[in-house]
């Protein structure tokens, strides 16, 4: 690995400060603002780890909610058993392992079968799990108690942020990362230069989903009664897919832009008119799609694109004077 | 025989939402992923012009299907075109498309969840029973049957016999050669679009006379179509009866022989195999 160049050591200690100050979040509230950082962290994490798949294949996955629920559930299952940070590493695997087997079925098609895939699959999981809690334990809740508040919750969300972005980093760093860059781009090119498609991108929705599930199951402890419509909401999925469109796939820390007022407003609305958030969800999707195609990053990157064009027509002028 | 009977029924009620999506995706290359909403308005149509007007739901699809047509014709010009009119290949009006139909569902779905509530709905329309050989069933199953069988044949007639239909299906092939033979590409996506659209509604209103709906259940519908449109092989229409029907049989056999809460998972087992096996369809040809 080469070293680090001077922009990337400044990018990283820019990051590092801003985590710091992040983190002191819960020593000034405990109450709304902590909570609602709280949820903008949780969608930071997801919206990120979706754009680690899903912004250099196009693939638009809906299957955020099972995996998150499939973290959830780890821990409503084990709680008693064994120690959280185990169960946490638990989470990753499982679902880690649905990402995969979703993926060797369906990343070898076009986009389409991937998307009606996963469209349903947070349901089918869900009547899995119902069926299997119906007939073989005794009852569909799980309740899980912890001396965990929103503070730990936070701060654990912040270091999987942490470990998120490293990760999406190095990925974008190593031959994988250029191999989804050209897949990205054209997919017929990467195949003729020998690049194992269908390969790199189980490898990298097996990444996604696994940080995914680990979310789930960090958020469990907030939940404290567990059961599968409220684990496997698949609404989750679909706010995560509009944030993440919003702030724009391109960059890493792009998605930001979009969870950020977008947790704000969902939070509002669900607050004000709970009977209205469906409509904003509906109208957000085709606001995006008609009017921020590439996202608030990539509005920013046109009209950087456009003053810079200026700033060089302007500097030409003044030198043909 | 009892499962033969209500598979069959349900899978002519899946048919139909099937052959709309199909012809939705197959001829304006538009994945609608609000077609499952487009249904349950359908239901909630009929269960209005039934309990307000006391029109029966069959004779209500004259009524309702038009309206679906033109609902969908306007979709497709208003919100749909811009789409296909932007899209450098086809699979970013892909993306778009469903990206856009995500939003007109949630916003459909968010519409209807005002008017009628999250309820449950349902009426009661020619319950009483039929015998076929020595058992009972609701005789608004068979009548929604062979109202289905008669709407689903009428499609076929159209799609091979005419000459509209033979120019729709060559859209479905090949746009860019279909507007070489002087076939107005633009106008028979429409076309399709808004028909797919009034199939679908049909299938509701004929649904609604025996199955109890609620506003949010259209993703369900949209999402079993979308396994059914691919099984059968995108705009096949023999392939999508066949697959609706086998669906249909699969998921009754399912739910009374092992667990009503698994149908869901019959209907992705089935899935699968096909993704596995035959991902251009049952009776779909390789792709060159």
């Amino acid at each position: 690995m080469t070293r680090l160049s001077e922009k990337e050591l400044r990018i990283a200690v820019l990051a590092i400060v801003g985590f710091a100050a992040v983190a002191t979040i819960p020593l000034f509230d405990d109450g709304y603002y902590l909570s609602l950082s709280v949820n903008i962290a949780l969608y930071a994490v997801l919206c990120t780890a979706w754009t680690l798949f899903s912004g250099p294949t196009h693939y638009i996955s809906l299957a955020t909610a099972a995996f998150f629920g499939i973290g959830t559930y780890t821990v409503g299952l084990g709680i008693d058993v064994l120690p959280f940070p185990v169960l946490l590493v638990i989470a990753a695997i499982a679902s880690g392992l649905l990402a995969g087997l979703v993926g060797v079925a369906t990343l070898r098609l076009s986009g389409v079968y991937f998307v009606i895939f996963t469209l349903g699959l947070a349901e089918l999981v869900r009547q899995v799990v119902t069926w299997l809690q119906t007939n073989f334990t005794n009852g569909v809740g799980l309740y899980v108690f912890t001396d965990m508040g929103e503070k730990h919750i936070f701060w654990m969300l912040l270091a999987l942020a942490a470990v998120v972005y490293v990760t999406g980093w190095l990925i974008n760093r190593s031959r994988l990362g250029f191999a989804m860059r050209i897949i990205g781009n054209d997919e017929l090119v990467a195949r003729h230069v020998g690049i194992d498609v269908a390969r790199a991108k189980v490898i990298l929705f097996v990444v996604s989903g696994a940080f995914i599930g680990v979310t789930g199951a960090i958020l469990a402890p907030r939940f404290a009664y567990v059961e599968p419509p409220s684990a496997f909401n698949p609404v989750i999925s679909f706010q995560v897919v509009i944030m993440a469109l919003l702030g724009g796939t391109g960059r890493l820390w792009a998605p930001l832009l979009g969870v950020i007022p977008f947790t704000i407003l969902f939070d509002q609305i669900s607050s004000r008119f709970p009977n209205h958030t469906s409509l904003l969800i509906g109208v957000a999707f085709m606001a995006i799609v008609y009017f921020l195609p590439r996202g608030v990053s990539g509005l920013i990157e046109d009209l950087r694109k456009v003053r810079g064009d200026f700033g060089s027509a302007a500097k030409a002028k003044e030198a043909v004077r | 025989m009892d499962i033969l009977i209500t598979g069959t029924v349900l899978g002519g009620t899946y048919a139909l939402i099937a052959l709309g999506l199909t012809l939705q995706y197959g001829v304006a290359r538009i994945m609608n992923l609000a077609n499952g909403e487009n249904l349950v308005l359908a239901c909630f149509c009929a269960f209005w012009l039934y309990s307000t007007a006391s029109i029966n739901p069959v004779l209500g699809i004259v009524l309702i299907a038009p309206g679906a047509f033109v609902l969908n014709w306007l979709i497709y010009d208003f919100a749909m075109k811009p789409l296909v009119n932007r899209a450098k290949n086809r699979g970013q009006l892909e993306v778009d498309s469903i990206l856009a139909t995500f939003g007109l569902m949630f916003i459909m779905q968010g519409v209807m969840l005002l008017v009628f509530g999250g309820g449950y709905y349902s009426y009661n329309f020619l319950s009483e029973p039929v015998q076929i050989l020595g058992e009972n069933y609701g005789l608004n199953r068979i009548v929604a049957l062979i109202a289905a069988a008669v709407i689903a044949l009428g499609l076929y007639v159209f799609l091979y016999r005419t000459r509209y239909g033979t120019a729709i299906r060559a859209v479905s092939v090949n746009p860019s050669s279909a507007s070489l033979v002087a076939i107005n590409v633009e106008r028979a996506s429409a076309f399709a679009f808004a028909l797919g659209g009034a199939l679908t509604a049909a299938a509701g209103a004929l649904l609604s006379t025996f199955y109890t709906f609620n506003s949010s259940m259209g993703v369900i519908f949209t999402m079993k179509a979308l396994i059914i449109v691919i099984m059968g092989g995108v705009g096949d229409v023999r392939g999508a009866v066949l697959a609706a029907l086998l669906l249909g049989l699969t998921e009754t056999a399912v739910a009374s022989l092992i667990d009503p809460g698994l149908t869901l998972a019959a209907t992705y087992t089935l899935f699968i195999l096909v993704l596995l096996f035959r991902p251009q369809g049952i009776f779909g040809r390789q792709e060159a």
